[in-house]
Parts: C-alpha cells; sequence; structure tokens
C-alpha cells in the first residue's frame, strides 16, 4: 500500500521552510533603516567634535590592551556608512524571501552602539570595561527573572508576578540573610520567596482557572503592599537585628578572571553572577533536551494532547511554575545580597516588568531572554555611564530604551513570533 | 483480548450523556459505534479513554475489571485512540509526538531522540507509511497526521483501537486507505472501535454495528442493514434521505466570479485563479476535503481576506476590495463554518446576535441608540419563525445546543433582505431535526431568487441540496458538473482528477 | 469559546433537537425578586462581600501578627489568656475604628461639619479612582487590558498642568481647555496601544505596561527642562502650581478638599453605563470584546474598536489624572501626580466586574479604603500599605469564586 503518492497536500501549509512571509522578512531592512537614519540624524545635526577615547584594561589582567582613541567625526560617520551597508544587505536578502540571519543584526547592533559611544563620548574616555561589568551586575536580576518567566511561559503560564517574585526574594534575602547571618540563608529564603509567590500565582491561575494576566497584576500589587507594610511595621524598628543582610563579596576566578577585557567584565563577579550562568545553560539544556523539558513544552503547547498520553497537565504546571519561582527569587537576592546594604520599599522598581519585556523580546526562548536581559542591562549602565561623562542625550531617554525597543520590537519584530500555542489558558479537564 | 463495557453512566451535572451503556469488541474485531451528533459516542470513548470517570458501571479486559484514572491507564492496558482532534503539539516533530508521555531517555533524563525516531520508522514499515520521523508536525498534511496518531498509538502496543469520527477530514480515496489500514490491524489481532455517523462507512467495514441515541444503546445492526433501517434506529424515527425540492428554475447571472485569486501573508496562494458564476435562483455546491481552498473562497467573498485579487461581481457591485460591512451591505448573507468563532457571541443574547451585523443604523440603531423594543419584538418574532428551542431572547447564545445556535445564526441572516446567501457547513455538528430545518430554509432561499453558494465537506449534502457541484482541489476548480454526476466521479474530482469530458 | 460539540461536555448528551435545558421542564419565569434574591445569595453580589470581609479579615491578622503588644500578651497567653484577648480586641477595634474615623464619620471631632469631613475626604479619593477604574473597565468589555493607567494619567496631567501654567485665560475658558488637553493626552497615550493592536496585534498588555515607563520618562524629563514644564528658576523636577484660573471648583466650600472632580467622576459613570448598555457603539465593543472573530464576519471593524475604545479609555484615565493635577495636588506636575491611582484603577475595575455602576461602588469603597488607611496610619501608626494589601486580596478573592464558595460552603452559581 503507497501512501503519499495520492495524499492531496493541502495548500494552506506552507511546502518550503525557507520561505519566509514577505511582510516579515521586510521588516529587518525597516528598522535597520530606521536605526540607520537616526544615527545619522544625531551625528548629523549634533556634531561634536574632538577624540573619543575607550579603555580596555584594568591592571590585572595577563597583559594590557592600550587605550583606543579614535577621531569622533569621522569614526562615527565611517559607522554609517557600514551600518547603511547593514541595511543594504539585508533589504537584498528580504527582496530574495530571505529572513536576515540574527549574526547580521547582531553586527549592526554593535556598529550602532560603538558610533553612538563614539558620538556621546566624544572628547571624554569611556571605560568598557566597567561599562560592560556593569551591565552583567545591573542584568543579574532581569536575566533570572526573565528565565523564570521563560519557563513559566513555556508551560502555559504567563507570569506578570515576575516583579513581584523579584521584590519578595528581595524582602526574604535581606531579613532571613541578616537572621541567619548568612547571604547564602539570605539566597535560599529569596527563591523560596519566589516560589512562594509563583504558588499563589499557581493556586489562582491553574486551579482557579483566574484569567492569569489579572493575577500577574493583583500579585505585584499584593507583594508591594506586603513588604512595605512588613517594611514600615517591623524592620524599620529592628534595622540592625532584621534588615542588616551580609553580602556576597566579589568571587574573582583565577585565570579566567585575567584574560583582558573578558575577564574582567565575566569573570570577576559576585558568585549569584556565576549562578545565573549555570542557570541559563541548566534551563536552557533542560528545556530543549531532556524529557522534562518536552513534556512542559506539550504542555505549554497542546495541553489535551499531553493529556491524553498520560502526562498530568496542572501537576506539570505547578511544578514548572514552582522552578520558575525558584530561579526568579534568586534574582530577587540581588538587590539586598549585592547592589544595597538593606531591603527598601519597592527597591525592584518595577524591573520585573523589563525582564517581562526581556521574555518576550527574547521570543520565550531562555538564551534570547538573556541576551534581551543583558541588552537591558547595558542599556541602564551605559545610562549611568554617560551621565558621569555629561552625556548629550538626556539620561530620561536613555532610561526610557529598553521600554521603547520593548514596544517597538512587540509591534514590528517580534510581532509575527509566536507564544506557546496554550500561553495563558487554563486547562479545564471537563 | 476483549474489551467489554458494562452499563457505563456518565452525568454532566443534570445530563445524563451515557445511560447504562454496555458493548463489547473481541480480538480482530470492528465494532462500529453510530449515532449522531451529541449523541454521547465521543463522551463513552473519553470514559474508555480514561479523560472522564464513569459515574456507574464497568470496564473489563480480558474479563478483569479495569481501573483508569487517566489515559496513562489505558495506554498502560493496551487502549489507543485516534483522536477526531489530533492530539499532537504541532510545533513538536514526528517523533517527538510519538515519544511524548514516554519518552526514552539517556543520562540525566536526556531525551534519546533516536529510539523515537527507529520507532517511527519501524511502525511505519510494517504498515507502509511514509512518514518522516524528523518533519514538524503542523507542516503535514491532515491524512499523515492521522497517520501519525496511529503510529502514536501502535508505538504504545495498543491492543484495542479507538478510531473517533476518523474520516471527517479524508478524501473519499483517504478514507479508502484508512480501511484498508483497519483491516490490516484487524488481521493482526487489533480490537477496533470506529465512531462515525457516516452510514456508508459504517456499512463498509464494521463487523458488527452498535448504533447509539441520546446517551443510551438502542440497537445493534449487522452490515447488512440498508442506510434507511440504519438512518431510522439512529434518529429514533423514520428519515427522509433526500431532501425535497423542486427543479431550479435559473434566472440570469447573479454572481460573477472572475480570475479569482486568494494568497495569504507568505504569498501562498490558496485559490489560484478560479472561475464561476450562480444564477437567481440556483444552488451552486462546493465540494472538496476541507482545506481546499473553500474556506478562502467564502471569506475572500465576504472581505475576511486580506490578499484577494481578480473580480467578484453581485449584480452590479463588484464585492472585492470592499470591508465586511459593505458586503453584508450589499445584501450578502453569510453563514459561518464555525458558528461558534464566527458566527455568533456567545456571551451575547439571543436578541444581541440577532442585531450582531445590523449594528451600524437602522433599523435596530438610531441616533447611535440600541432601540431596545425594536429589537425585543423582532427576536420574539424571528425566535417562532425559526423554531429556536431556548427559554427566552434572553438566553445566552452560548448555552444553546449545536442546532439551536445554527438556528439563531441561520435566523439573522435570513430575516435580512439577500441577493446572496453564501452558507459554510451549514450544518455541521447539527442534530438531524435541524438539519432538516436548515436544508428547508437553503431551498426556501432558492426558491425565493436567490442565489446560494453552498461550501461543505459532507458530500451527501452538497448532491441533496446543490443544482451544480463545483469541486475544488488545492485552490483550483476541477469541474463544475450537474448535481446527478455520478459519487465515484465526484470522488476522483475531490481527490484532483479531472474527469474526461467535463471542462473547468 | 472554541469547544466544540463533540468537546463540550454539557450538550453532549442533550436531547437532540432541545435547548440545554431539559425541554419537560417549564420554562422558568421567576419574579424579579425572587431573581435579586437568588443573585444575592448564590450570585455575584454576596461573592463580592464576602470577598471584601475575608480581605478585611486577612488583613487584621497582618496588623495582629505585627502588633507588639499582642506579640508581648502571647508570650503568656497560658498564664493570662484575658490579657492577650484584650490586647486582640484593642488592636483590632483601635486600627478600625481609625480606619472609619478617616473614612465615613470622625465621632472624636465636635461639630458636624467637622465630623463629617471624612466622608468628603472619600469622595475625593473616590473620583480618580473612578475614572480611572471605568477607563479599565471599558477597555475590559472590549477585551482590551489596560494596564497603562499609571502613564496616561501623568501624560494628562502633564498636559493639563502644561495647560494651567502657560496660557493665561479666564476661568470659564481655562479650566475647561486644560480639562480637555488632559483626557486628550490620556487618550492619545492609550491610543498608541490600541494602534499598535490593531495594526500589528502587539499585546496591548505588554505596550501599556512599557508605555507606562515612556510616559513617566519623558514626564520627568520635561520636569526637568527649563522651558517646558520645570518652575522658573527650580532645580527641582516640578513645575509651578496649578493658578486660580484652573483649579476645580470646591464643592462644600473652603472647609473641604471636596471638589468638582467628583462630579465629573458621577457624570462619566452615567455616560459610559449609556454607551455600554445602550448605544450602538457599546454593542460593538462588547461583541469585539467577547468574541472578535464573531465581530468581525458580522463587519464590525476590530482594529477601528480596538483603537476607539482605548481612545476613550485613555480619556477617562486622563480626566483621573486631570483630577488630581486640578483639584487634589494642584501644587504642581510631578512624577508621583498618579498616586498609584493607574494600578488600582485595575482593582477598581475588577471589584466592580467592568460594570459602570459597580465600579462606581467599588471606587467609593476604595476611597473610603485610602482616606481611612491615612488616618490609620496617623493615630494608630499602622503602616498605610496595609490598604494595598487587603484592596489586592479582595481582588484575588472575587476572581476566584468558587474558592470563596468553597470556603463559606456557599451552594454553587446558579447558571454554572
Amino acid at each position: 500500500m503507497t501512501t503519499t503518492a495520492k495524499v492531496p497536500v493541502p495548500i494552506d501549509k506552507s511546502a518550503e521552510p525557507v520561505a519566509v512571509p514577505r511582510r516579515a522578512a521586510l521588516k529587518a531592512p525597516i528598522m535597520l533603516g530606521v536605526v540607520t537614519l537616526l544615527v545619522a540624524l544625531l551625528v548629523g545635526l549634533g556634531a561634536r567634535a574632538g577624540d573619543t577615547t575607550f579603555q580596555l584594561a584594568t591592571d590585572t589582567d595577563f597583559f594590557d590592551l592600550p587605550e583606543i582613541t579614535l577621531p569622533s567625526t569621522a569614526t562615527v560617520w565611517t559607522l554609517v556608512v557600514l551600518l547603511a551597508a547593514c541595511t543594504a544587505a539585508s533589504a537584498l536578502l528580504a527582496s530574495r524571501g530571505r529572513r536576515t540571519p540574527l549574526w547580521l543584526v547582531g553586527l549592526f547592533a554593535l556598529l550602532a552602539m560603538t558610533a553612538f559611544l563614539t558620538w556621546a563620548a566624544a572628547d571624554e574616555s569611556l571605560t568598557v570595561i566597567g561599562l560592560l561589568g556593569g551591565s552583567i551586575t545591573l542584568a543579574v536580576p532581569l536575566v533570572f527573572g526573565a528565565l523564570g518567566g521563560v519557563l513559566g511561559e513555556r508551560a502555559g503560564v504567563v507570569n506578570i508576578a515576575i516583579d513581584g517574585q523579584l521584590l519578595f526574594g528581595a524582602f526574604a534575602a535581606a531579613m532571613v540573610g541578616t537572621l541567619v547571618g548568612s547571604p547564602w540563608g539570605g539566597l535560599v529564603a529569596a527563591m523560596l520567596a519566589g516560589a512562594l509567590v509563583a504558588l499563589v500565582l499557581g493556586f489562582f491561575a491553574i486551579t482557579y482557572f483566574v484569567d492569569q494576566v489579572i493575577v500577574g497584576v493583583v500579585l505585584n500589587v499584593l507583594v508591594i503592599g506586603l513588604t512595605s507594610f512588613l517594611f514600615g511595621q517591623v524592620l524599620t524598628e529592628n534595622p540592625d537585628t532584621l534588615n542588616a543582610p551580609e553580602h556576597f563579596s566579589r568571587l574573582p576566578i583565577p585565570v579566567l578572571g585575567q584574560i583582558p577585557v573578558i575577564g574582567p567584565v565575566l569573570f570577576r563577579q559576585t558568585i549569584l553572577v556565576y549562578l545565573m550562568y549555570v542557570a541559563v545553560a541548566v534551563v536552557a539544556w533542560a528545556l530543549y533536551r531532556t524529557k522534562w523539558g518536552l513534556r512542559v513544552r506539550a504542555v505549554g503547547e497542546h495541553p489535551k494532547a499531553a493529556d491524553t498520553v498520560g502526562i498530568k497537565v496542572n501537576r506539570t504546571r505547578y511544578t514548572t511554575l514552582l522552578i520558575a519561582g525558584l530561579v526568579a527569587g534568586a534574582g530577587g537576592a540581588t538587590y539586598t545580597l549585592v547592589s544595597v546594604p538593606q531591603f527598601g520599599e519597592e527597591m525592584t522598581d518595577g524591573a520585573g516588568y523589563i525582564a517581562l519585556a526581556a521574555v518576550i523580546f527574547g521570543r520565550w526562548d531562555p538564551i534570547r531572554a538573556t541576551l534581551a536581559a543583558l541588552l537591558f542591562g547595558f542599556a541602564s549602565n551605559l545610562q549611568l555611564a554617560l551621565s558621569v561623562i555629561g552625556s548629550p542625550v538626556p539620561s530620561q531617554f536613555m532610561l526610557m530604551l529598553p521600554y521603547v525597543v520593548t514596544i517597538i520590537a512587540v509591534a514590528g519584530l517580534v510581532g509575527a513570533s509566536r507564544a506557546p500555542a496554550a500561553d495563558g489558558v487554563p486547562y479545564r479537564k471537563e | 483480548m476483549t474489551l467489554e463495557l458494562r452499563g457505563i453512566t456518565k452525568r454532566f451535572g443534570p445530563l445524563v450523556a451515557n445511560d447504562r451503556i454496555s458493548l463489547t469488541v473481541g480480538e480482530g474485531e470492528i465494532l462500529a459505534l453510530l449515532g449522531e451528533n451529541g449523541a454521547g459516542k465521543s463522551t463513552l470513548m473519553n470514559v474508555l479513554y480514561g479523560l472522564y470517570q464513569a459515574d456507574e458501571g464497568e470496564i473489563f479486559l480480558d474479563g478483569a475489571p479495569l481501573r483508569l484514572s487517566g489515559p496513562g491507564d489505558a495506554m498502560a492496558a493496551g487502549i489507543g485512540m485516534v483522536h477526531q482532534h489530533f492530539m499532537l503539539v504541532p510545533v513538536f516533530t514526528v517523533a517527538e509526538n510519538v515519544m511524548l508521555g514516554h519518552e526514552a531517555t539517556g543520562f540525566a533524563g536526556t531525551l534519546d531522540l533516536d529510539a523515537a525516531r527507529q520507532r517511527v520508522r519501524e511502525i511505519s514499515q510494517r504498515f507502509g507509511f511514509d512518514v518522516d520521523p524528523d518533519a514538524l508536525v503542523e507542516s503535514l498534511p491532515v491524512g499523515v497526521q492521522q497517520r501519525v496518531e496511529i503510529i502514536k498509538a501502535l508505538s504504545r502496543d495498543a491492543r484495542v483501537l479507538v478510531f473517533d469520527e476518523p474520516t471527517a477530514v479524508l478524501t473519499p480515496q483517504e478514507t479508502d486507505e484508512l480501511m484498508g489500514i483497519m483491516r490490516q490491524l484487524r488481521a493482526s489481532g487489533t480490537a477496533i472501535v470506529f465512531i462515525s455517523h457516516k452510514l456508508r462507512e459504517v456499512r463498509a467495514i464494521a463487523d458488527r454495528i452498535t448504533v447509539i441515541r441520546r446517551g443510551a444503546v438502542v440497537g445493534e445492526a449487522s452490515p447488512t442493514a440498508t442506510n434507511a433501517e440504519l438512518a431510522a434506529l439512529m434518529v429514533g424515527r423514520p428519515v427522509e434521505l433526500t431532501v425535497h425540492k423542486e427543479p431550479a428554475q435559473p434566472g440570469p447571472d447573479m454572481f460573477v466570479v472572475r480570475d479569482l485569486r486568494v494568497t495569504d501573508d507568505a504569498g501562498h496562494a490558496h485559490l489560484d485563479g478560479i472561475s464561476f458564476t450562480i444564477a437567481r435562483g440556483e444552488v451552486l455546491g462546493v465540494a472538496g476535503v476541507q482545506g481546499n481552498g473553500q474556506t478562502e473562497l467564502t471569506e475572500a467573498i465576504m472581505g475576511l481576506q486580506a490578499h484577494v485579487h481578480g473580480s467578484i461581481r453581485l449584480a452590479d457591485h463588484e464585492l472585492v476590495g470592499r470591508s465586511v460591512r459593505k458586503v453584508l451591505d450589499a445584501g450578502v448573507g453569510f453563514i459561518p463554518e464555525d458558528r461558534q468563532v464566527d458566527g455568533l457571541v456567545g456571551e451575547f443574547t439571543i436578541a444581541e446576535n440577532l442585531m450582531l451585523n445590523r449594528s451600524h443604523g437602522k433599523p435596530f440603531v438610531s441616533a447611535g441608540t440600541i432601540r431596545s423594543g425594536y429589537l425585543e419584538d423582532f427576536a420574539q418574532r424571528t425566535l417562532e419563525e425559526y423554531d429556536v428551542r431556548a427559554s427566552g431572547i434572553q438566553a445566552k447564545a452560548g448555552q444553546l445546543s449545536g442546532g439551536n445556535q445554527q438556528k439563531v445564526v441561520v435566523a439573522r441572516e435570513l430575516s435580512r433582505d439577500l441577493n446572496l446567501l453564501v452558507a459554510a457547513q451549514p450544518t455541521r455538528g447539527v442534530d438531524v431535526g435541524s438539519i432538516e430545518f436548515i436544508h428547508k430554509q437553503v431551498v426556501a432561499t432558492r426558491d425565493a431568487g436567490v442565489p446560494v453558494l453552498l461550501v461543505s465537506t459532507e458530500l451527501d449534502e452538497i448532491v441533496a441540496l446543490s443544482d451544480r457541484i463545483m469541486v475544488l482541489y488545492r485552490g483550483q476548480v476541477v469541474g463544475i458538473v450537474p448535481a446527478d454526476t455520478p459519487r465515484e466521479t465526484l470522488g476522483l474530482m475531490m481527490a484532483g482528477e479531472r474527469p474526461e469530458g467535463t471542462a473547468a | 469559546m472554541s469547544t466544540n460539540d463533540e468537546t463540550q461536555p454539557a450538550p453532549a448528551g442533550a436531547p437532540a433537537a432541545g435547548a440545554v435545558k431539559d425541554p419537560k421542564e417549564p420554562p422558568q419565569q421567576p419574579g424579579r425578586f425572587d431573581g435579586v434574591l437568588r443573585e444575592i445569595v448564590a450570585g455575584n453580589a454576596m461573592v463580592a462581600v464576602l470577598s471584601v470581609f475575608l480581605a478585611v479579615v486577612v488583613g487584621s491578622l497582618m496588623i495582629l501578627l505585627t502588633d507588639e503588644n499582642v506579640r508581648d500578651t502571647a508570650g503568656y497567653i497560658g498564664a493570662r489568656p484575658t490579657d492577650f484577648f484584650s490586647a486582640v480586641w484593642t488592636s483590632i477595634s483601635d486600627a478600625y475604628s481609625a480606619l472609619f474615623r478617616g473614612a465615613v464619620y470622625n465621632t472624636n471631632l465636635e461639630g458636624f461639619q467637622g465630623r463629617i469631613r471624612p466622608l468628603t475626604e472619600t469622595l475625593k479619593f473616590a473620583g480618580p479612582l473612578i475614572l480611572a477604574g471605568l477607563g479599565v473597565g471599558l477597555a475590559f468589555r472590549a477585551g482590551m487590558f489596560n494596564i497603562g493607567g499609571r502613564g496616561q494619567m501623568l501624560l494628562a496631567g502633564a498636559a493639563a498642568g502644561w495647560v494651567g501654567v502657560s496660557v493665561d485665560l479666564p476661568t470659564v475658558l481655562h479650566l475647561p481647555l486644560a480639562v480637555l488637553a488632559g483626557a486628550l493626552a490620556g487618550a492619545l497615550w492609550a491610543g498608541i496601544a490600541g494602534f499598535l493592536k490593531a495594526q500589528s496585534g502587539a499585546h496591548e498588555v505588554i505596550v501599556t505596561i512599557m508605555l507606562n515607563y515612556v510616559g513617566y520618562y519623558l514626564v520627568f524629563y520635561a520636569l526637568s527642562k527649563q522651558g517646558l514644564l520645570q518652575a522658573p528658576g527650580s532645580l527641582n523636577p516640578k513645575s509651578q502650581p496649578m493658578p486660580e484660573s484652573v483649579v476645580l471648583p470646591k464643592l462644600l466650600g473652603d472647609r473641604f478638599n471636596l471638589h468638582a472632580g467628583f462630579l465629573i467622576a458621577l457624570v462619566a459613570v452615567a455616560v459610559v453605563w449609556w454607551l455600554l448598555n445602550k448605544s450602538a457603539l457599546g454593542f460593538r465593543f462588547r461583541a469585539v470584546g467577547e468574541n472578535p472573530d464573531a465581530a468581525r464576519a458580522a463587519g464590525i471593524n476590530v482594529g477601528r474598536t480596538y483603537l476607539v475604545v482605548m481612545l476613550i479609555a485613555g480619556g477617562l484615565v486622563g480626566l483621573a489624572g486631570v483630577n488630581q493635577i486640578l483639584g487634589t495636588t494642584t501644587s504642581g506636575v510631578t512624577v508621583d501626580l498618579d498616586a498609584g491611582i493607574g494600578f488600582d484603577a485595575i482593582t477598581v475595575a475588577l471589584l466592580g466586574r467592568s460594570r459602570p455602576l459597580g465600579i462606581l461602588a467599588a471606587g467609593l469603597l476604595f476611597g473610603g479604603l485610602k482616606a481611612g488607611g491615612f488616618s490609620m496610619a496617623a493615630a494608630e501608626g499602622i503602616p498605610v500599605e496595609i490598604v494595598l494589601v487587603i484592596q489586592s486580596l479582595i481582588v484575588l478573592f472575587i476572581a476566584a469564586p468558587p474558592l470563596v464558595r468553597a470556603i463559606f460552603r456557599l451552594p454553587k452559581e446558579a447558571t454554572a
């Protein structure tokens, strides 16, 4: 019995997987073109003369890289030409119906960023190491939060409550860290606090089918209220015994930490950063390569299909959500065990929403979401760095950047991408 | 292996979906479960598969009682199911779908995809399937997806296999092939339960037939019974298998489609240059297997498709490029193929649903305000005229049965002055009583001089109602033939073979 | 709504041609008051009341657990239980009487005018909550989740404030112009989300959240820039105070803070009620909200509906911002102008089940909680954030009626 010969192929599915929707293919060159134009306008209208110096070395490297000094105007215009070339390449690909490869977008982003920095730091000196290393530090809660978000959403539970998990994690880390006198105790408490928020989210969203966006938003408010209440009622009364956690100190890794540029940026950080590297790798591996990950993704894409092969949908969602809560909670610990000496009201300042943005910008993929979170961390740190050297751009606009980028991404680049099919849909058996 | 269901009762609140149902199927036997939509067939199979727990009754496998707390238990006991709506994760590969739930793993829970690929190849070979284990399921044609469902069940050594309405999405030829597979399975000793409401297929394949109606077994029949006998048993009264209608009195061509081409965002053509006309007082039936451009055709007419080229003319109006509202205003009535998605707002009352496509002005709206008195009178009258059984005009549409929901849609469309009626799958998932009613309404509309475009995947319905039949295959017209064309010819046309002597 | 007949359990075994209900059963035509009664016992009203009750109980527990007197007396509860229970009683009754005195009627003061003042404070707080709640609720009804209240209020407040300080006109023109400018700014800011949803399907939850921050930094920038909104000669991110000509008139004389913003809120409730329940536009909003596919097939322009509803919703939220800057905090535009109302509005809309009258009631309740919360903080030292906790708990409970029913062992909802 031959089968395929006469089976009609419905034409509503694309037969050749390479082909990309024409509109989607066009989005990339248009975006690149707009950015190129913006950079050109910026340097054209706000021409800044002088030289820009990039410092690449720290004193404990194996060997010293020299400072790089570039003539600002000439460098910037050279870069604009290169940007235009990238755009043209992307347009050429689009005209042949092909998608712009990620490396081209990455190269473009790097060039655009260099152009912007060269222009902004004209007549100044920029410590690249500090800029990048600081970005990683700032990105830690975002990465943990985004990983938690990715896990939850891949299992079909939208997690708007990342901010609540970070904040509650920060609170628990400060209080328990002080009580037990060890940052490790604080870290464990932070993870449990994140899981607790996740449990409540699961309870309402999975067991009681409450709209997940609603539960998430309300949980954030609840955590703000709860932590601020306890802060005002308990912590401020006994700051020394309840709100003075010991910190994780920097833990340079020998050898790796001495590689120029890479070392100081990546390997002279606190243990939380190293945990972050591990978490990203483990989550990515577990999600795509293990039995557990296959089941999680099945539950997020087609819960009924998972049910019919004997997978307990809601139990899988609960456990995934709890793991996600542990991860996000660890991110919260950064605030009180690394960044500042004690807990303060609403100290996450909406970072959870940036993490959420990273989840979407990263298309529900752990690696891409991590990269997005790092990008947002970089934007925040860039603003700090530029305000130190006296930036020509108002700091508010720099701070706005992650949010604007996300809106553009959601509206344009990511508009066509696909969330897990059952994301946000409660599973009812009957 | 013998499977026996004894006295299965399943209730949903006050409703008794299955009422003391008993049946047996033995090794190497095909038992057909026949009943109309909503008779309780699927509920029964969900009980058998462990998705629902029975309120009363027991299941025995080879005489031993079986306790099923979930599909996992059913599969472990050797019961497999090929679902009507495929239970496949579209973004997974064939191998991933087949291994899901009983994954072979290596170190630290790592997936062993090679083992799964091997299993897919092995089973494919046994049945002569040609399935690529690494193909994404969503990129496969429905017929192949169904094979993946079968492989999935067999990969767990299923000895009892349930096919739930498996032919709904297949061409007549694919249906024949599926029956071949079922016979092959029977020969290898598998016990098969075949659920269907299609008399022809049941008679062709079954060894025994059990008929259920309103949740209870109403009788057994042998495959030698006639269609009329089976239909009467299924519905509970003698059924008119044919629709009474006078010969058409076609007037001048009223609806003219020329070189219609519809593409999606990616630029793939779903309809590729089709042309046809419908005269006043004529029903043109569109036959074809689901997914060959029918949906795009009706949506293109309605203005619901984004990329439409060519011409669609209704009397003197060009419809291409018009908004949905303009098309409706031109007097086009639309019965969409999925009433719950496109036809009704479930949370709205019947009255509100009756004015859904007339919220922009008279007679229901004046000065931006809804005339509730007028609406209520209208709804009351319409409810009675179209025999919608509901507690009143304030009943929510979502709470009605499928047949009554469809009557609300039909009532809304036919209560306007129409110049064209587009009816897509007008009787899908509807009980026989409502089918008869809706068919009469379609014929009455035709007799009132309105051109009717009828799209259906049920060949019987097309043959019964149409004056001419157009067969679509892969977005092209295979041919437009008279309504008395033999079924075999139509079946071949649905598979893309152009019969001799017909022009496209 | 995507359930198919075969998978939908309810009608699966239903008598073939009948409605879902048993045809033998006579059609139910209960008297109007029977219905009301059943609605109260088994319906949403009861769940709402019980949700509030549950939330207050949890809030009380939090107050107790953190009260030092209670903790101390709990230490020797075995020896002298009466101490413990009297400490509990004192703690709770003090807290709630302070709340009541702050929100409704202050028995500690002399004279009716002084005593009733808290009620007027409640109304003052309720005004913007109702307006913003209407904005969120209206969008909800059209299937749009407007989490952008904060950004919309900030932009609206900044626009109204800008008209206030930079334009010189008599009150009759100046005040309406400022109000209009605020509403317009809110509408445009929310409209971005509606536009993007209509154009590219961008999820409005994400866009409105992001717009909150963009709006915040935008207004921040304007407030730190001379010549834009920053008060001349100042270094603080704050504008000049509002001139008399744009300040909303006080309703009960200068002794009370209640201003005309509350009247605007009442009018808005009436308008939105008409819009949703009586107008053709509202009909289309609801159709799109319940089933956009069916709405589209019925000739309703879904994209435009998203845009229009967000414009109106943003205008309403904008009015809440206007209410703040021209009524409550006329001392000048700051980035804290929204005072958390943008997020409170979500809880108000949810508690009010997105119905105008429900939002009115929820706004009054939360307004009272706010007014009382401040008095509780002042009198008893209980952090005002307890209100946030109670508020969010109310919404969580109310969103899960089966949970509340299970806790109180109530019968299931009649229609379930």
